[in-house]
């Protein structure tokens, strides 16, 4: 049994949720708590580690409401001093209200890997990276997706524009840092994806790369993005990027473009921390007031690549709480304009994000 | 949007605004956060080099977590080296930092 899922109310998640069937998600249970197992030896800084967030979440578009409590662990561990095998995953109940003007929810649960990968270091600027990985297109997908790290619960609406929509490449990629200097530093990644159709990764054929420009004395970064699928409709994709936070200002401001051929889009977000109250640690510091603007243009009538079928704009406005303890309160305001319609979304979330040792060390 | 869900985030909120007074009022001091941040042992020089690289970036995509045992120290650092594609020495730097 085979089946990919993807949650509509929630575009960001979407490239993550595989459900696998719960036999095989055992022996995957089993081959990750043996590999655990072998990492036992390690010196004390080397624990394994597992770490992710628990959330829950809230969705109302259009007038109806979903509610998604939802796990991401996370699992990093070594071996040896040069390898480290991490996972992620994702454990999630969603209650949609039934559809058809009946009463009522259903709810549904979906259970997967959203990738597993060896990290090999085989230079101090070589990384080798085998098996199941996020694709780095831009930034969303493997920065800025896990459920405590993003601004807003859902994703921007390029996000599967250069991901394969799946979100995960299954095969090599080279990474690392190509120059660092004081002044600026300059990584990449460059990787090839094979065509993967079981129950736990799949995976179309591509590949690609992303080249990246960081400056620390101004906080900018900059980026490109290529990803060219190798299967079906062959198509290129082209992505950049820009993110800037000043040091110490408390504001950040993040950017991206993808275009397809048949499609193309942008989002740019901001967001800001005041210390005038107290510092970030206030009460108001802890506030976080967040804007994202988004557009998605389509070229022509093909939809192959999971944006919305005609133009659409969208307007977020959130406010986020990080509290004590590593949890954060998301709460937003949704204008989405298109041709089709326009419409509100309201989100409100709660995430705790955990990290703390497999086992107690030395 | 429903009246109730609005009091739902209203309260939600609200509470945790309370919540965060409460334990904003009881942080441990330095001297009891020592113990389960490492960082807090670090110099001053160690300090400047390993937080301005924790600043560029680790911060540049997310909160840093308020605290985690020594013993996961390096784990991390080769989890977000990845991710960050950090050089050596910021590697080194880090390390340090976390690690004094």
């Amino acid at each position: 049994m085979r089946r990919t899922v993807t949650v509509v109310a929630m575009p960001g998640l979407r490239l993550l949720f595989r459900f696998s069937p719960s036999g095989r998600s055992s022996a995957t249970f089993v081959l990750t708590l043996i590999l655990i197992s072998l990492a036992r030896s390690m010196a004390a800084q080397d624990t394994p580690l597992i770490s992710g967030g628990i959330g829950f979440f809230t969705d109302t578009s259009a007038g109806q409401t979903s509610y998604l409590p939802i796990i991401e662990p996370l699992l990093a561990a070594p071996l040896g001093p040069r390898v480290l095998i991490e996972s992620r995953a994702v454990l999630l109940e969603s209650f949609d209200p039934n559809g058809g003007g009946m009463p009522g929810y259903n709810h549904s649960h979906f259970v997967g890997l959203t990738y597993l990968q060896g990290d090999v270091t085989l230079t101090s600027h070589i990384t080798l990276v085998a098996g199941s990985y996020l694709i780095p297109f831009n930034t969303y997908n493997d920065r800025l997706s896990p459920i405590w790290i993003g601004n807003f619960q859902r994703g921007p609406l390029i996000a599967n524009l250069g991901t394969e929509s799946t979100g995960t490449g299954t095969g090599g990629m080279l990474s690392g840092s190509a120059v660092s200097r004081s002044k600026y530093s300059l990584s990449y990644n460059a990787y090839f994806s094979s065509l993967v159709n079981n129950s736990y990764f799949q995976a179309r054929r591509s590949a690609g790369g992303r080249l990246s420009l960081f400056m620390p004395d101004h906080g900018l970064e900059v980026g490109f993005s290529y990803n060219r699928q190798l299967q079906g409709v062959k198509e290129n994709f082209y992505g950049a990027y820009a993110w800037w936070g000043p040091a110490n200002s408390g504001f950040q401001l993040r950017s991206e473009f993808a275009s397809g051929r048949h499609a193309e889009g942008y989002w740019i977000e901001t967001a800001y921390r005041t210390q005038a109250f107290g510092g970030f640690d206030s009460i108001v510091g802890r506030l976080e007031p967040v804007f994202r603007m988004q557009q998605t243009f389509r070229r022509d009538a093909t939809a192959s690549d999971g944006l919305p079928p005609v133009n659409t704009q969208i307007a977020d406005f959130g406010l986020d709480y990080n509290l004590p303890h590593n949890t954060r309160i998301l709460a937003s305001y949704s204008r989405e304009f298109a041709s089709t319609g326009n419409f509100n979304i309201w989100q409100t979330g709660i995430v705790y994000r955990f990290l703390t040792p497999a086992w107690k060390g030395k | 949007m429903n009246p109730k869900h609005i009091l739902f985030s209203i309260a939600l909120l609200s509470s945790s605004v309370a919540l965060a007074q409460t334990t904003t009022q009881t942080q441990p001091t330095p001297k009891q956060a020592s113990n389960s941040h490492p960082a807090a042992h670090v110099t001053p020089k160690q300090e400047d080099a390993g937080s301005r690289i924790f600043r560029q970036n680790c911060s540049r995509c997310h909160n840093a977590p308020e605290g985690f045992s020594p013993s996961i120290s390096d784990t991390v650092l080769r989890h977000m080296s990845v991710r960050a594609s950090l050089s050596m020495r910021d590697k080194a730097e880090l390390l340090r930092f976390l690690n004094p």
